[in-house]
Order: structure tokens, then C-alpha cells, then sequence
């Protein structure tokens, strides 16, 4: 018996509503998080996390109640992403029933919030969100970059020392994203993840690019990962939360029952 | 109606302790948050959550000066701790450079960190983040319907060590294993989060609102 290896859905929330489209069946209304949150809980999904994509301020606070009414009907670890800019944005979040923020952009721009977040509200409840793109060409080692605002915007900051400072810094957790990956369907940035995941105390999960159960496995065994994230593979009805654990099972990988 | 009081001391994030006992609770128990020493000592059982550091934990105590009604609810009521209501219930914790506790349970609080260092440990993670099995020592009423060797969701960086084994309900091995549960006469506590824990931790909940302390 040992820590369980975590499976992560996640779920793009805009003013209030799941976009991209989840699409089971049997659910009524595909949009509403409360329904989705529920089936995954079912399913045997570890955690969930909720990316707010809300472009609009005037919306923002709709997630908050999201999270309420979630967290009033899901009892597993709920994890809020998308314009965390302060500790008030944290404190609200956690008020409404979350139970981690993901940090990325604000990170960035001031080091030292990750540093007063985790020291104000503990960092079990501080992941910091990386996202990054491989900048080397094949001839040089390997080497990665941090980019903002959806990867459009590079720092300059090399991603590997980022996780070390984001981990000196308090955060309780990374979640990390390759940006050449994301939406590609072709698996993780293994080396990537491996190279973070073994430079870091703290625990990294793994994200971008999912695209069938084997990706999700070799993100734990070849990446390193203590978590695997992915978003379309579930919504889309392609697998479930318990395929991907008897997957991983299969393969030696401890999850939980 | 029964009377159920969470006790806040300003140290963590109570809505969700607070939803999943009033889920299990079917409108049968009143369920307060509360720091008022009267309305912990009117209660008919008390829950003691928890989370952040040792110190800051101890230090909000006993600002609310709430460590004398604690200390006489675990003694005569059904009383849950969790997570940080769990670890300060023993004597001391190695955390803040060493931080006294209420020392309602012989034993003490380490670091996974020194741990895994003396044991040369380098694999595991700290936090110790994500959901682990519990292995049950002994037969416990809150234990009903519980499988053995049941997943409940854990995240902790200092785990506890009991001087008296027996007081042990339940084990967790990381790297170290340690008491994950405890239980003496009317205290049971533990460090994982029941109220984050789906079905396994729901049940666990549901048999802490029906136990009688015995």
C-alpha cells in the first residue's frame, strides 16, 4: 500500500458555464459544473480543478459560486485556476470551498506573491502553474521556457529553475503544462516532466497533450508524475476516469480503488 | 436536536468540514461553526479541524483562549480532530523549531523531511499530498462500514509518533508508517481529510454523528 498516483480532470469555465463542451450522454445539462464535477466524482476522479477563462471582470465572481455549489456536493480536493492576481482572490476562492488555487501569471510577474500566499493561507493550498515551451533547437541539450498569458508571451525564464525558485518560494504543488503540447493529443513532454519532477521536493502534475490512456501512464512512469491532468480524453467521452485507472493498474501503477 | 460545534480558531478553511457534515446529517443535527467556549461547552459533540503550522495553530488557541474548553470536550464528548486538530493534541511538534501542544496524547509530531533523511528516503515527495490506504488497528464504531485498508485524501509535510501504540486506530505508511488515526476514549482524530475524502470519508463522518463515545 502506497500514495495512489492521481488522475486529474479538468474543466474550462466560462461565466459560470463548462465550455468546450463535455459531452456524456446521460448528463441533462452538459454546461452546468455541478452535474460534471458530480460524474467525475462518481467515475473516481482524485481531484478536480476548474480553469476560469472568464474574460470579463464583470463575471468573475460567478466562479465563486460554482465553486460553492460544488464543493456543497462533491467531497474530493477542488483545485481553482484563472486570475488568482492577490490574497484576497485566494481567500475568496477558499472561502467559497476550494481547496488549492493555481497561480500562473501573477507568479510570473511577482515572484514574492507565491512567497506571501503560502506563508498567509499554507502552501498545501498554493500550486503554481507553469507553462512551458521547449526553446532549444536539436542540436543543443534540452531546455525550456516559461510563457504567459496562454503561451504567447515568453519571459526569458528557464522553466526548470522556475520550479526550483516556485518551490523555495512555498508553493505545495506544481502543475505543469507543456505548451508545445497542449491540445496536440500526441502525450506529455516526458522529458520535460521528468526533469522538473526530479528537480522539485514537492509534487508535480503532469499536463498538455493527453491524448489516450498510455499518455496518462507513461506521465507517472516515464515523467515522473505524481498526478496526471487531461481534459478532452474525458469530456469527450473517449474514456472514463476508470478505464484510465485500470489502465494505469495494469501497468504497475498505484491508484486508488 | 443535536448539537454539533466546529471549532474555529481562524486556522483553516471550514466550509468544507462544514458541508459534508451537514450533508450526513440529513437536517438531524445542528451544526454550528463556532470559537464561543459556551457554545462548545453546550454542544453534544465537537469537531477540531485544522491546517497551516504548528505554531500559528497554537498561537490562535490560545488568543481565543480556547485550549481549556478543548481540553474538556475531547474528555467528555464524541470529539474529532483532523489534520492540525489532530497533531496538536499531542504534547509537542518538531515543527517552528519545536512548538508545545496540548498534550492531550502521550507522543510527539515529526517531519517527514528529518525522516526521510536519517532513512536516506529521497523518492517521496513532501508534502505527503494525494490519497493513501489507512490500515485499521482496532475495531472502532467509527470504523463501521469502512473497508479495510480504505483510500481517504491526505496533505501533510509532519506526521505523528505515539509513545503509547495502542492508542493507534490506524496506520499509513509513506516512506515512515505512522499513526494516521488515533483514538482515546472520547477523541478519535485524524490526519487525513474526511470531509475530502468521497464515500470512505462520508461514512467515517456519518459514524462520528451516531458514535456515543464509548
Amino acid at each position: 500500500m502506497s500514495l495512489a498516483k492521481r488522475i486529474i480532470p479538468c474543466l474550462d469555465v466560462d461565466a459560470g458555464r463548462v465550455v468546450k463542451g463535455v459531452k456524456f450522454v446521460d448528463i441533462r445539462d452538459a454546461g452546468d459544473p455541478v452535474e460534471i464535477a458530480k460524474r467525475y466524482n462518481a467515475e473516481g476522479a482524485d481531484e478536480i480543478t476548474f480553469l476560469d477563462i472568464t474574460a470579463s471582470s464583470d463575471d468573475r465572481e460567478t466562479i465563486e459560486h460554482v465553486v460553492e455549489k460544488v464543493a456543497s456536493q462533491v467531497f474530493i480536493p477542488l483545485t481553482v485556476g484563472g486570475g488568482i492576481r492577490n490574497v484576497d482572490d485566494i481567500r475568496r476562492m477558499l472561502n467559497a470551498g476550494a481547496d488549492k488555487v493555481g497561480i500562473n501569471t501573477a507568479a510570473v510577474h511577482n515572484p514574492g506573491f507565491v512567497q506571501e500566499a503560502s506563508q498567509k493561507v499554507g502552501s498545501q493550498c498554493i500550486v503554481v502553474s507553469i507553462d512551458a515551451k521547449k526553446v532549444s533547437s536539436a542540436s543543443e541539450p534540452d531546455s525550456w521556457e516559461i510563457f504567459t498569458h496562454g503561451g504567447r508571451k515568453p519571459t526569458n525564464i528557464d522553466a526548470i529553475e522556475w520550479a526550483v525558485k516556485m518551490t523555495d518560494y512555498g508553493a505545495g504543488e506544481l502543475l505543469l503544462t507543456s505548451m508545445d503540447r497542449d491540445g496536440t493529443k500526441s502525450g506529455f513532454d516526458l522529458e520535460l516532466t521528468k526533469k522538473v519532477s526530479e528537480s522539485v521536493s514537492i509534487p508535480v502534475i503532469a499536463s498538455g497533450g493527453v491524448g489516450n490512456l498510455q499518455h496518462l501512464s507513461d506521465g507517472v512512469s516515464k515523467g515522473r508524475a505524481d498526478a496526471v491532468l487531461a481534459a478532452s480524453i474525458f469530456h469527450f467521452g473517449e474514456y472514463s476516469i476508470g478505464e484510465a485507472k485500470a489502465h494505469m493498474r495494469k501497468q504497475g501503477i498505484t491508484v486508488r480503488e | 436536536m443535536e448539537k454539533v460545534a466546529i471549532v474555529d480558531y481562524g486556522m483553516s478553511n471550514l466550509h468544507s468540514v462544514f458541508s459534508a457534515l451537514t450533508k450526513v446529517s440529513n437536517g438531524n443535527f445542528d451544526i454550528q461553526i463556532t470559537r464561543d467556549p459556551s457554545v462548545i461547552s453546550n454542544s453534544d459533540r465537537v469537531v477540531f479541524p485544522g491546517q497551516g503550522a504548528a505554531a500559528d495553530c497554537m498561537r490562535q488557541i490560545n488568543q481565543f483562549d480556547l485550549a481549556g474548553s478543548v481540553q474538556k470536550a475531547a474528555s467528555e464528548k464524541p470529539f474529532l480532530g483532523i489534520c492540525m486538530g489532530m497533531q496538536v493534541l499531542l504534547e509537542h511538534s518538531q515543527e517552528n523549531n519545536g512548538t508545545e501542544c496540548l498534550g492531550l496524547l502521550k507522543g510527539s509530531v515529526k517531519a517527514f523531511s528529518d525522516t526521510f533523511k536519517i532513512a536516506d528516503i529521497s523518492a517521496h515527495k513532501i508534502p505527503h499530498m494525494g490519497w493513501n490506504t489507512i490500515d485499521q488497528k482496532i475495531d472502532h464504531p467509527i470504523w463501521a462500514g469502512v473497508n479495510q485498508h480504505s483510500y481517504f485524501y491526505f496533505v501533510h509535510s509532519y506526521y505523528v509518533s505515539l509513545a503509547d501504540s495502542k492508542q493507534s486506530a490506524g496506520m499509513t505508511d509513506y516512506g515512515v508508517e505512522f499513526s494516521s488515526v488515533l483514538t482515546d476514549g472520547k477523541v478519535f482524530a485524524m490526519q487525513c481529510h474526511p470531509e475530502k475524502s468521497a464515500d470512505n470519508g462520508l461514512q467515517l463522518l456519518t459514524n462520528f454523528l451516531n458514535w456515543n463515545g464509548n
